[in-house]
């Protein structure tokens, strides 16, 4: 392994330095029948799950075909991307914010070939490689976070809890049966970089142990105060301790009552750590939504507080979520969301109908929007 | 043969969904067999190192990561995220394993041409595993070591003409919706502001100036496809201010069932025949329509462009021709004091290059009152909630309107300032005195 230099001087690291660029100009990687007709789109229409169509005031028609993708792609799997984008659509794609990918071509004769060679390729094990779908009042890709493949403060894995979830509801990503369409993400820690709060159905990784204090190393590895403010209801003091051997040094005590193991102070103090592996698991949390169509924009709310890590297929978990979406199936209206649903018929009859159990941990008790939450008129459903 | 026996990840090989850990595991083959003779400038065998380490989580429920350390590259404070794993002896290859975020194209179109580059440039410096793409809308390139960081971002530089995205208290790469590249119902060039904003911002996008993280995102219509409104810090929402564009004959179409409802959302299920009355009028949440004798009527200013009824019948209606944006302002994820859903602060403002009005009376107002004013790791609408909603008035000028609140306040507590009150605080006691005893 030989270092193979790309012409940068670490001597001289301000030398023919080429810095804040930018990204590359989106218009140059448009396909021409994008090119041509921006702007001027009349309509679209979803031809069969998987395959839309977009029609131009000029005449032209764009054909997509969306295929499912795991976030995490390897650059052989891209390569073979670019293969099948090469062989239909003139060396163009395009990915949506949900991580699918779109192979778009300018006629309809080309939609069948590209859709037979994307269902074609498999994986060893029988998994499609691109699965067509993920379009109209179904489900689409599972946005989500690192988890265990590369995160310091995930409370379960990402990559897997989605695979798992994908593989129970495979039949509503490649089907258009639902009353809408039903968003699912997923988070692995609360700090939720997948900003999962305001969707259809949220998969939520938790800790539910206070940090570890690695008292003889927390003024060797942390800036304390640094781990004292990063904490967002002030549980953490400084505090004197004496080890074992009567060495007394600098580190800190966490009030545990009032600790919401966000994990912000591992981010600041790696002495700090609170992974476990029984105190952490899975929140699903139901109900929200970011369009503004008919009702406004909706908050997820939680519907299970914890459901226990089960690696490799998180069974509890999926099995929790098919209920959720089977009764959302069978008893919404068309065009209802499954917060709007839940709103129509009520939170008591949403807990009844999916058979979830209502527990105190689902009454927020967190700061002043708490109060809002609660029940405050005398109508509700027996 | 594998390096690292994996039973449990083994078991997420097989179900229709695509296998990330196949995936994973036809990176580590093709490393190892090296076909093309690339030099490898970190470990070969990462691949099936970060398998073996992955394992190890599923079968302790931990992670084995440890966060960041100070890396980067020279001059930026963003865009490289830190990451060493927590048992080095046992997987050398990912020992050092860090994040680079690159700065994706507006509306992630590519070339292959592009996307073939990356490949390479990736796979010979870093692990050759990526994410497309991160949550903020990164190419995420997942692994590398330290001494690669400078290499690879001068090659993105100097081979590719591309840069790397934010991180940290920066602005963050901004993201959009396809917009009108590919969408009828986009109200604004969604690429093109993102692509302004983005080259514009670049010293506040790599140079961490802020309290906490910036997110601008692009809807192109309220259907809002990028969840702009739920997670950025400001939120741009295509809007427009006249009539929705009706063609009756093709309403008439619909009615008679000659086009799907809905673009052909539900085709899945038999919903029975289309029926405008209940499927359209009676769902719109402010009653402002009505269909009559053939002919479909909206009372436009009473509609609130929720786009339910141009969802349904996207052949017959359309957004009107005066079109630009709303904008809100502080949205973010729960952390720290509860999630919070962007607030209107502009009702309608046109999107227009080269975009001064947005970035002088909206953005750089905005920026200067929360770095003065934001506390450590206080995002855009904490601040928001802390100085209060008038406050953010008050460095943008905006004058206050009705459409910025769901409903006036609840309670009296008002807090007149001085110069409000007619003649001001200071009075003269003995004055009063002269006609209240004590």
């Amino acid at each position: 392994m030989a270092f193979v230099s790309s012409g940068y001087n670490p001597d001289k690291p301000m030398a023919n330095r080429i810095t804040d660029i930018g990204p590359r100009k989106f218009d140059e990687f448009y396909p021409p029948v994008i090119k041509k007709n921006k702007g001027k789109w009349l309509y679209h229409e979803i031809l069969e799950p998987g395959v839309l169509v977009h029609v131009s005031e000029t005449g032209d028609e764009v054909y997509t075909v969306r295929a499912g993708g795991c976030r995490l792609m390897s650059v052989s799997h891209i390569r073979e991307i670019c293969e099948i984008a090469n062989k239909h659509c003139d060396g163009h794609l395009r990915f949506t914010t949900r991580n699918n990918i779109e192979f778009m071509v300018d006629s309809k004769e080309k939609v069948e070939p590209l859709k037979q060679d994307l269902l074609s390729r498999k994986q060893a094990g029988g998994c499609y490689k691109f699965p067509v779908g993920g379009t109209g009042a179904g489900i689409t890709n599972i946005i989500h976070t690192q988890g265990w493949i590369h995160c310091h403060t995930p409370a379960t894995d990402a990559s897997g809890t989605v695979k798992a979830t994908l593989d129970v509801l495979f039949d509503d990503f490649t089907n258009m049966r639902l009353p809408a369409q039903l968003r699912v993400s997923m988070a692995c820690c609360l700090n939720m970089c997948g900003a999962v709060h305001c969707s259809d159905i949220a998969i939520l990784g938790y800790h539910r142990k206070p940090p570890m204090l690695d008292h003889e190393y927390m003024d060797k590895m942390c800036e304390i105060p640094l781990a004292i403010a990063a904490c967002p209801t002030a549980a953490i003091k400084p505090a004197k301790v004496t080890l074992p051997d009567g060495k007394e040094v600098k580190s800190v005590s966490v009030n545990e009552p009032r600790c919401m193991f966000c994990g912000n102070c591992y981010t600041m103090c790696p002495a700090m750590p609170l992974a476990d592996d029984v105190g952490d698991g899975i929140v699903l949390m139901a109900g929200g939504k970011v369009s503004n169509r008919i009702s406004a924009p909706k908050f997820s709310k939680v519907v299970v507080a914890f459901i226990p890590n089960e690696m490799p297929r998180w069974p509890t978990m999926t099995d929790t979520i098919q209920r959720i979406v089977e009764a959302y199936a069978k008893d919404a209206n068309k065009y209802e969301r499954l917060g709007e649903w839940a709103e129509r018929i009520g939170w008591e009859r949403f807990f009844e109908k999916t058979e979830i159990e209502f527990t105190h941990h689902l009454i927020d008790d967190f700061r002043d929007p708490a109060y809002f939450t609660w029940r405050q008129t005398s109508q509700f459903k027996f | 043969m594998a390096k690292h026996e994996t039973p449990l990840l083994d078991q997420l090989e097989t179900g229709p969904w695509p296998s990330f850990v196949t995936d994973i595991k036809r990176e580590a083959e093709s490393r190892a067999k090296n076909e093309k003779n690339v030099e490898y400038q970190i470990p070969q065998d990462c691949c099936d190192d970060l398998l073996g380490v992955l394992e190890l989580s599923y079968k302790h429920g931990r992670t084995h990561w440890k966060h960041g350390g100070i890396v980067g590259v020279f001059g930026y404070g963003g865009g490289v995220i830190g990451r060493y794993c927590d048992q080095p002896e046992m997987f050398p290859g990912v020992a050092h394993f860090h994040t680079m975020r690159v700065s994706q194209p507006a509306g992630k179109f590519y070339t292959t041409k592009y996307l073939e580059e990356i490949c390479d440039l990736w796979e010979r410096r870093g692990s050759g595993l990526t994410n497309m793409h991160g949550s903020t809308g990164d190419i995420i390139f997942l692994g590398t070591t330290t001494p690669q960081l400078e290499e690879t971002f001068w090659e993105l530089g100097h081979n590719l003409d591309q840069d790397l995205g934010g991180s940290g208290s920066n602005l963050r790469t901004p993201s959009d919706c396809v917009g009108q590249a590919r969408c009828e119902w986009s109200c604004y060039d969604t690429q093109a502001i993102c692509h302004d904003l983005t080259v514009e911002y670049q010293d506040e996008l790599h140079r961490p100036a802020f309290p906490y993280k910036f997110k601008f995102k692009f809807d192109g219509c309220p259907n809002c496809c990028v969840a702009s409104i739920a997670r950025s810090d400001l939120s741009f929402v295509g809007t427009w201010r006249d009539d929705i564009k009706i063609d009756q004959e093709a309403v008439k179409a619909y009615v008679g069932g000659e086009f799907p409802s809905n673009g052909g959302a539900h085709a899945g299920r038999d919903w029975g025949p289309f029926d405008i009355q209940k499927e359209v009028i009676d769902l719109c949440p402010t009653g402002c329509m009505r269909y009559e004798d053939g002919k479909l009527e909206i009372n436009t200013p009473e509609c609130t462009r929720c786009m339910h009824c141009i969802n349904v019948m996207p052949r017959a209606l359309r957004p009107g021709n005066d079109k630009g944006c709303s904008i809100l302002a502080g949205a973010k994820a729960p952390i720290l004091d509860g999630a919070q859903m962007g607030s209107l602060i502009v009702p309608f403002i046109k999107v227009e290059e080269p975009y001064d009005e947005i970035k002088e009376t909206v953005i750089e107002p905005i920026w200067d009152w929360w770095m003065e004013e934001g506390k450590n790791r206080e995002r855009l609408g904490e601040l928001m909630k802390r100085q209060g909603f008038q406050k953010l008035l008050e460095v943008t000028g905006f004058k206050p309107d009705p459409r910025m609140v769901q409903e006036p306040r609840t309670n009296p507590y008002i807090f007149w300032k001085e110069d409000e009150v007619e003649g001001g605080f200071d009075r003269d006691i003995n004055e009063f005195r002269k006609h209240h005893q004590r």
